[in-house]
């Protein structure tokens, strides 16, 4: 029989099937919902038959793990090869606390680093800063200088970890703390790996901690990506995100379209410097978050690698198999956790990791049970590194690639999510590029409506939250936590009056001096932040020279 | 005569971006008939003050997620008493740890809204509780 033949016989079976099966029951026994969607409140059929993906062409869409166009995953043996990297973020109070937090996940088991610093590290500015009252340490490590980026990493050899850096506005400064540290360990630029966050234009679209605006900044990621083309081979200088749009109340489609747009900007304004697009485009990678709905995240990543792929070669002609390579990081929703009957988030970020896997990921972080309270404690943090190990060895997902390749539901579910995307880049492409479609707002109200749509259907009890809005209990045993208090600030405040006082101050104005009048004309940046950084100029007094030449950024009202 | 509309501001004092709860809330409780002044990110308590005095609300509420509301709400309370705006409803929603909302009631935070409350909560809460003004 043909493929046609086939579909016409189904499409009769399951007129047959409606008629003789399904209406009787529905008479008798009407279903759950009058209609039923995803956590994204797409719209979900009753059944899905082959009739779904009529279109779909195995050797086209799907094809072999490891080939073009890569829905069925990167590597050709995927989880059977190698595992994912199990990378869970970590960073509170000062260096010296968090150094102790890495040392204790790189001996039960953790394989990379993934730093998290406090907001005004976020922003570039230093603990002694008047701005960064009351939030020093406290959602992350704070580094104000090369010297907090020496105790973080002492005792940790950076050729052999490798290091995720969660840091965009002043990620080229951290970025050259960084190498001056694994410089000062007689460490090779050239051997050591690890992946800065570098993602800009995600924060005017969610995250909201830029520091300069848009055009600038830009300038300062495409630096970095040359550089490290030049002189940190091994690293990934951008990690494309979408998990913050995620986060800020995007639905899944929105999430994946508004990041690998955000992509095709990012490889067009590096092709505009001067670079062929194959010398980076291996570096590039993506960060994606793991939400609720199971399917709907599967398919996700999915479409993901298929619609990366699509672009890279025929949109950029880039040659080279390695350019055409999705590689993600994803973490689970941290939105998704709930202050209420906080233990049921092990088994909510349990399922977002299998989502995840199934998804086809390079690397984990799943967040700990006490995350809508604060920052993990250890034993949380511990609980969480052991789900990913569960799912890794003794749930047996990862014994074959890409399992649900084949479903009905899925295939149809991924087609969707890449029409969606498709949709969403014909829009951006017409608005002239995400910058302008940023400063048109369109990208931020979106999501805000897709927010606003969904609470709406918490509120109604069309989405259930289970220990929220349904399966309510009264009293709560509260859970110990980790708490960061003010005598953080104040060890920061007193180690940077100390440096400030022992540095030579006038190599200090040389530096930010130099880095001005770069700044001001064509030259990479990079090199004059790393000198900067080796004269322990702080992170507060580099992005400040900076702001000098580039100025600040405030949001456009919507 | 109209009923006057409750007035309130919503802040998002510190550096923390995450402005999903204040947007989702400004835009319930315009749905829910109050007006709102929505500051916009990274609001220092003078700022605040300053606006809500400009702006002669009823009601300021904070969202905070960073963990500053130890030391920002302190700021914030002590400044609104300087400018005697003791009569203006303070709410603060985020991630606050359960230790610390005592120690925000005793500063005179009116109310603290954890992750997962309903809008309908804060609403009925914000309604309840403004002062009726002359």
């Amino acid at each position: 029989m043909t493929t046609k033949e086939t579909h016409s016989h189904v499409g009769i079976d399951v007129q047959r099937w409606e008629e003789e099966t399904l209406n009787p029951t529905l008479q008798k026994r009407p279903e759950r919902m009058r209609q039923f969607s995803t956590v994204s409140l797409r719209p979900i059929e009753r059944l899905y038959t082959p009739l779904n993906v009529a279109e779909l062409d195995y050797e086209r869409d799907l094809g072999f793990p490891g080939e073009y166009p890569y829905t069925r995953g990167i590597y050709p043996t995927m989880y059977r090869g190698r595992l994912w990297t199990m990378r869970q973020f970590a960073g509170f109070g000062t260096a010296f606390d968090t150094n102790k937090r890495f040392k204790y996940l790189l001996e039960h088991g953790q394989t990379g680093l993934s730093v998290a610093f406090d907001l005004p590290t976020l922003m570039g500015v230093d603990a002694d800063d008047p701005a960064a009252a009351g939030e020093v340490g406290k959602c992350g490590v704070a580094i104000s200088s090369l010297e907090d980026m020496e105790v973080l990493f002492d005792g940790i050899p950076l050729e052999q970890v490798t290091t995720s850096m969660t840091i965009n506005a002043p990620a080229s400064i951290i970025f050259a703390m960084y190498l001056v540290v694994a410089e000062k360990q007689g460490a090779d630029w050239k051997k050591i790996s690890g992946t800065l966050q570098n993602d800009i234009l995600k924060e005017y679209i969610a995250q909201k901690e830029w520091i300069y605006p848009p055009e600038p900044s830009m300038r300062l990621v495409v630096d970095s990506i040359v550089f490290c083309t030049r002189h940190v081979p091994r690293w990934h200088p951008i990690s494309i995100s979408g998990y913050h749009i995620r986060e800020a109340g995007s639905t899944a489609l929105q999430e994946l379209a508004f990041t690998l747009r955000d992509g095709i900007e990012y490889v067009q304004w590096v092709i505009a410097a001067g670079l062929d697009v194959d010398e980076f485009a291996p570096q590039l990678s993506f960060f994606f978050n793991s939400h609720n709905d199971f399917f709907e995240e599967i398919a996700k990543f999915r479409a993901a690698r298929r619609v990366w792929a699509k672009v890279m070669r025929e949109r950029f002609g880039a040659r080279h198999p390695q350019s055409w390579m999705c590689r993600f990081h994803t973490q689970t929703a941290g939105c998704s956790l709930t202050a209420q009957q906080p233990y049921n988030n092990v088994v909510r970020t349990a399922l977002q990791a299998l989502a995840a896997v199934l998804g086809g990921t390079q690397s984990l972080h799943t967040n700990s049970l006490d995350e809508a309270l604060a920052l993990p404690t250890e034993q949380a943090a511990q609980i969480a590194l052991r789900t990913q190990q569960i799912i890794a060895y003794e749930s047996g997902v990862t014994n074959t690639v890409d399992p649900l390749a084949g479903s009905y539901f899925v295939e149809t579910l991924t087609n969707e999510m890449e029409r969606g995307c498709w949709d969403y880049f014909d829009k951006i492409d017409a608005m002239g590029g995400m910058l302008n479609a940023i400063a048109l707002g369109f990208p931020q109200r979106e999501i805000h409506e897709a927010a606003y749509q969904y609470q709406q259907a918490v509120e109604a009890g069309e989405k259930i939250i289970v220990g929220v809005n349904d399966f309510v209990v009264d009293e709560e045993p509260p859970l110990p936590i980790l708490y960061i208090d003010e005598s953080v600030a104040e060890i920061q405040k007193e180690r940077l009056r100390q440096l400030r006082a022992k540095r030579d101050n006038n190599r200090v104005q040389q530096t930010l001096e130099a880095l001005k009048a770069a700044c001001r004309g064509n030259d990479n940046t990079m090199p004059f932040i790393i000198e900067c950084v080796r004269a322990y100029a702080t992170l507060g007094e580099i992005s400040s020279a900076m702001k000098e030449v580039f100025g600040d950024y405030q949001e456009p009202a919507f | 005569m109209a009923e006057r509309k409750i007035r309130v501001l919503l802040a998002k004092p510190g550096l923390d971006g995450h402005d999903r709860g204040a947007k989702v809330i400004a835009r319930a409780l315009r749905d829910a008939g109050m007006e709102v002044i929505y500051t916009g990110l990274r609001q220092t308590p003078e700022m605040i003050v300053n606006a809500a005095l400009q702006e002669d609300v009823d009601c300021i509420g904070l969202s905070i997620l960073s963990g500053a509301h130890t030391v920002l709400c302190p700021q914030l309370m002590q400044l609104l008493r300087e400018k005697e705006l003791t009569d203006v409803l303070v709410v603060v929603g985020g991630i606050i740890p359960q230790e610390d909302i005592p120690k925000l009631k005793e500063i005179g935070i009116a109310e603290v809204f954890l992750p997962g409350t309903s809008m309908h909560t804060i609403i009925e809460f914000i309604r309840s509780h403004v002062r009726p003004r002359a």
